[in-house]
């Protein structure tokens, strides 16, 4: 493997660029799985069926701790990989840390959310609308836990192996995974609740 | 249905339990033959665990032609029944689930591998690459593609097939009307072989905006690396959409979710326009390729570089955007609004324009060429006006007016199979004879080619073109027999004779394959058609490292111009090749993902969450493994290079 020392870390290989590239090409394919749910939420969020319209059900509070959590989380991944720019691996894996853990308390926010629409009648079978919103929320909500347990496995390895080039890379391939998730929850907070309470 | 009622044959048959038989026959007899002779190692080291490129497209290769059998014999089928009036050879049921996986195997177990066998082993070498940029990616790819098909294949054997067309259309498709478990299969057999379409896309637009060799500029790619790219994009826009169109039909059927019901506020039509928002650009996906391989074949075997090199890439560039503005010309006739039906009217005809611009192309590039009839050139010729009248008779569809009369009747099975079978097969099957020796090392047998070629293309005419009158004449398709007061008996008597033709045909592919590996030369030039591009300058069969130096670009058609112009190709000299170790992972990962799938289909929660767990520790054991990948040293190439007498040949 050829090092070039000019560049940062995480882009210091052949491979290592290629592996980025990849990746952004990979979260165009994200947009568009995302882009074709929302598309169809907004076709079905009108069709309740017998069941309870957004406005029934949705609760600002929840949302907003959710909105909190998951925007600070992509702050501080930001400094995490600052800091490794910076070579400060104690730093980097702290920032990591946090920002799982705020994944973590999104994670559970969610759950709630979502066992109280069960309790008030909104199940996954409702409607074609409750059917669309589980499944968009359920989809986010699966890619923010698989990237809980992606994060922790990075997190090891930065730990045990230092920063190396490929390591560099994993964390920052990771931190762009991340970042989408909130720019995608982003539109959730945007077209699905705020418009759905209005 | 209770739970053991799920896994038998909703209508069992004589022909199903033969086939049965034949499969486990066949099962048997290849464990047997693979113990006998002690290939396990062989078939395990060299091939289930590679991660060469070339080995994945000879993968694909073989997966491709063993379901063009199995969709052949379901096509055969459908003609043999409808072949005289009021026949009883196959009941209802029967002919509704042959027609559905007919559709479903020929254009996602058929066509797509067949274009991923060829661009697998043609672009990195056209673009003088190591290999393509995630080998490890490629192989979850294939396998994934593999498992998917499987899957879908034992459908008739346990459990039943989907009987509601290859679009599967809700509520047709939905518990109700589906009861049995073939739509699950459906359902859960493409989405996973979507999701290896989907990495293959994003391998091979990182590979050629990456790996190209030096001085390779975007428009001094060869026309099918070209196509690759293009194909790349359409298959990374277009296959997400078929991801969430597929998960939702899942959960409708699984968990009783309400997004396609008739009640509850399900809306039926958004499958059909979510599958067709994927359907329409998918059969872009499997167009351009075979179009930027009659443009490697023809300027080949014309002796000519090809016609307007720019307008080709333009006009490819332009259908693949409009790919994705004609899907609602599926449904002109389920109740949108006239002026809704006018726009997509308009912008499908719109693409006959840059279709046009290829087909003058490849006849200006023949013009004045000097033509060598051999059986990939034959299949390039042949493909020009049969593919034209696929094209005018779609043009007449687009006319949403009338397609009032031709919606859903013979008409449109004439046209689709007039655009598909010369445009998609007859590019695979030429382009298949065209890289043979780049693949295997020895050529194929050109006289029973040519006579495969022939059976196929009269075949063909017989086959489909009866099917225009038919459908005029108002023949409805999916019907699975007719009376005799109708009069179509005799045309599709004679479709029937057709269709017996290009059984034959498929026949003498085969036998020309056996043929040729018997008794073809193995002494072949690196060169055997005096090609033009890049992937001849390596030997034949390719090393494991493609070249071992990496080639230096500077025109369009630099292999033609390093042997006619003087231009060096080979500058330097040997050094270590850094290669991808071979692993197992891939494999066993979509092993797994099978069984996952099959529980799913059954409902069997308990298995199916140890299928998942079983995904998610494969995927962590991948992110802590140290694999580095080992070196080709520079003796060990001189050895290779030495074998096949030297690379010196361009230098």
């Amino acid at each position: 493997m050829e090092i070039d020392h000019s560049q940062p870390l995480e882009y210091s290989t052949e491979q290592n660029r290629l592996n980025i590239l990849g990746f952004w090409i990979f979260l165009g394919a994200e947009i568009m799985l995302f882009g074709t749910l929302f598309a169809s939420y907004f076709t079905l969020v009108d069709r309740t069926g017998n069941g309870p319209i957004g406005a029934e059900i949705f609760e600002i509070t929840p949302v907003l701790a959710e909105t909190f959590l998951l925007l600070t989380s992509s702050f501080v991944i930001g400094l995490g990989i600052h800091a490794m720019r910076l070579g400060n691996k104690k730093a980097m894996l702290t920032f990591f840390v946090i920002t799982l853990l705020l994944g973590v308390g999104f994670i559970g926010f969610e759950i709630t959310e979502f066992i109280t629409y069960y309790r008030e009648g909104a199940t996954l079978q409702t409607s074609a609308f409750t059917s669309m919103l589980f499944t968009t929320l359920g989809t986010h909500g699966a890619h923010v836990t698989l990237g809980l347990f992606w994060g922790s496995f990075i997190i090891l390895q930065v730990k045990n192996r230092g920063l190396t080039p490929e390591t560099a890379n994993k964390s920052f391939i990771f931190s762009l995974y991340w970042h989408f998730l909130d720019i995608v929850w982003i539109f959730i907070f945007t077209f699905i609740y705020m418009k759905g309470m209005t | 249905m209770g739970f053991f009622s799920r896994f038998l044959i909703p209508n069992p048959s004589p022909v199903i339990y033969s086939s049965m038989v034949a499969i486990g026959v066949t099962v048997l007899l290849i464990i047997v033959g693979l113990t006998h002779f002690k290939k396990w190692f062989h078939l395990w080291s060299g091939w289930l665990t590679t991660v060469d490129h070339k080995r994945i497209g000879i993968m694909y290769l073989i997966s491709a032609l063993l379901m063009l059998f199995r969709g052949g014999v379901d096509a055969v089928m459908m003609r043999a029944q409808l072949a005289v009036p009021d026949n009883k050879l196959l009941d209802s049921q029967h002919y509704n689930e042959i027609f559905s996986t007919h559709g479903v195997v020929m254009i996602l177990f058929m066509a797509m591998p067949y274009i991923m066998a060829l661009m697998n082993f043609v672009v990195p070498l056209q673009i003088g690459a190591r290999d393509v940029a995630f080998p490890r990616l490629n192989a979850i790819s294939f396998w994934l593609f593999f498992m998917g098909a499987m899957l879908f294949n034992i459908s008739f054997v346990i459990g039943g097939s989907p009987d509601a067309g290859w679009s599967s259309y809700f509520p047709l498709a939905g518990n109700e009307f589906s009861p049995h478990v073939g739509t699950n299969y459906y359902m859960i057999g493409i989405q996973i072989a979507g999701i290896g379409t989907l990495m293959t896309g994003i391998n091979f637009l990182t590979t050629i905006l990456k790996m190209r060799a030096p001085g390779m500029t975007l428009m001094k790619l060869p026309m099918f690396t070209w196509s690759s790219l293009v194909t790349s994009i359409i298959i990374i826009f277009a296959f997400p959409v078929l991801t969430v169109a597929l998960i939702m039909g899942t959960m409708d059927r699984l968990f009783a979710t309400k997004f396609f019901t008739i009640t509850d506020g399900g809306m039926d039509m958004l499958w059909a326009n979510l599958f067709w928002v994927w359907g329409h650009p998918e059969v872009y996906i499997l167009i351009l390729p075979a179009f930027g391989l009659f443009s490697e074949i023809i300027p080949t075997f014309s002796r000519r570089n090809l016609y307007g090199y720019r307008s080709m890439v333009a006009s490819m560039v332009f259908i693949s955007i409009y790919s994705f503005f004609v899907w609602t010309h599926h449904f002109f006739t389920m109740g949108q609004a006239a002026y809704v039906n006018s726009i997509f009217s308009i912008t499908t005809m719109v693409i006959a324009i840059p279709t046009g611009i290829k087909i003058f192309n490849w006849l200006f590039t023949m013009w004045k060429g000097r033509i060598r009839f051999t059986v990939p050139m034959l299949y390039s010729i042949g493909f020009i006006p049969l593919f034209t009248i696929g094209g005018v008779t779609g043009v007449m569809l687009a006319m949403s007016a009338a397609d009032y009369q031709y919606h859903n009747t013979m008409f449109l099975v004439a046209h689709f199979h007039n655009v598909i079978i010369p445009g998609v097969v007859f590019a695979v099957l030429g382009a298949g004879t065209y890289y043979w020796p780049k693949m295997f090392g020895f050529m194929l047998n050109e006289r029973i080619g040519k006579w495969a070629f022939w059976f196929l293309t009269i075949g063909f005419c017989l086959a489909f073109f009866p099917m225009y009158i038919t459908g005029l004449d108002g023949q409805a398709r999916r019907m699975y027999t007719f009376s005799e007061s109708t009069g179509f008996g005799p045309l599709n008597m004679i479709s029937f004779i057709g269709t017996a033709l290009m059984a034959i045909s498929f026949v003498l592919i085969v036998y020309t394959i056996y043929y040729s590996i018997r008794h073809a030369s193995r002494d072949v030039s690196d060169d055997p058609w005096d090609a033009r591009s890049l992937e001849w300058a390596t030997h034949n069969p390719v090393p494991e490292y493609n070249f071992a130096i990496i080639p230096q670009v500077n025109s369009r058609e630099t292999f033609w111009d390093a042997k006619y112009k003087g231009h060096e190709l080979f500058k330097g000299d040997y050094e270590k090749i850094h290669m991808p170790n071979n692993t197992g992972g891939p494999f066993i990962m979509s092993c797994i993902f099978f069984v996952f799938g099959f529980a799913l289909v059954f409902s069997i929660w308990f298995l199916a969450i140890i299928g998942l767990i079983g995904i998610f520790v494969c995927m962590a054991y991948r992110s802590f493994e140290i694999d580095h990948g080992h070196y080709i040293s520079v003796e060990e190439i001189k050895e290779t290079e030495a074998k096949f007498g030297g690379v010196s040949k361009w230098k």
